[in-house]
């Protein structure tokens, strides 16, 4: 139990991330209009950025950039003194994909929009089924 | 990394996405999730992430916010839930 709870705490902003994740999933289940699920969608691309971005980071550690510049003397350079910088590299492309497929989905929702007149799920799948 | 400001904006983060989720106003909830998105840069600037941070409050917060707005002045802003 004391183990447990230890672990409970300790990870703190895991759980915090793992709520943000799951409210991302309810907007893109539960919710019936289309918008709203494209916002609960990235809200779920958010929350797993965020926990990548999470485990780069360290304690008492700068920006990856070296200090020494090109000119100046070598001086060994400790890996513990900067925070990960692939995370970022990983990260800095899902946000440009996730930006695309917002771009994609609103362009369909707009298209059914303009077909269907409404955007709630089951008065189009009514209108579907009546033509 | 300073741990109050981190926690103080996940919650700050978290109250913003349900009140994304929950507003009956498709362009409120279009505004607050650009706010979403500001505090989620805020939050990746704090963890060191700058080049991340960046990107996401040019990109997400900006290019997505006006994105939203276009398509919802474009279709409606009725929502049952």
């Amino acid at each position: 139990m004391d183990a447990l709870l230890n672990i409970l705490i300790s990870k703190a902003n895991y759980w915090l991330y793992i709520i943000l994740m799951m409210i991302g999933l309810y907007g893109i289940m539960v919710k019936k209009n289309l918008v709203k699920k494209i916002i609960g969608l990235n809200i779920l691309q958010t929350a797993v950025i965020l926990f990548f971005i999470s485990v780069g980071a360290k304690e008492k550690a700068t920006i990856p950039i070296i200090e020494h510049g090109n000119d100046t003397v070598h001086a060994a350079v400790s890996a513990s003194h900067y925070i990960n910088p692939l995370p970022h590299v990983l990260m800095l492309t899902a946000i440009v994909v996730a930006v695309a497929t917002l771009g994609v989905a609103l362009a369909l929702v707009i298209r059914i929009h303009q077909q269907y007149h409404t955007l709630e799920e089951e008065e189009i799948l009514k209108r579907i089924q009546e033509t | 990394m300073i741990w109050q400001i981190e926690i103080t904006i996940l919650i700050i983060v978290i109250i913003l996405a349900v009140g994304a989720l929950g507003v009956k106003d498709l362009l409120g909830a279009a505004i607050l999730f650009g706010a979403y998105s500001f505090m989620m840069c805020l939050l990746w600037a704090i963890m060191g992430a700058v080049d991340v941070a960046f990107t996401e409050a040019s990109v997400g917060a900006g290019v997505s916010t006006v994105m939203f707005v276009a398509a919802v002045f474009r279709t409606s802003r009725r929502t049952e839930d």
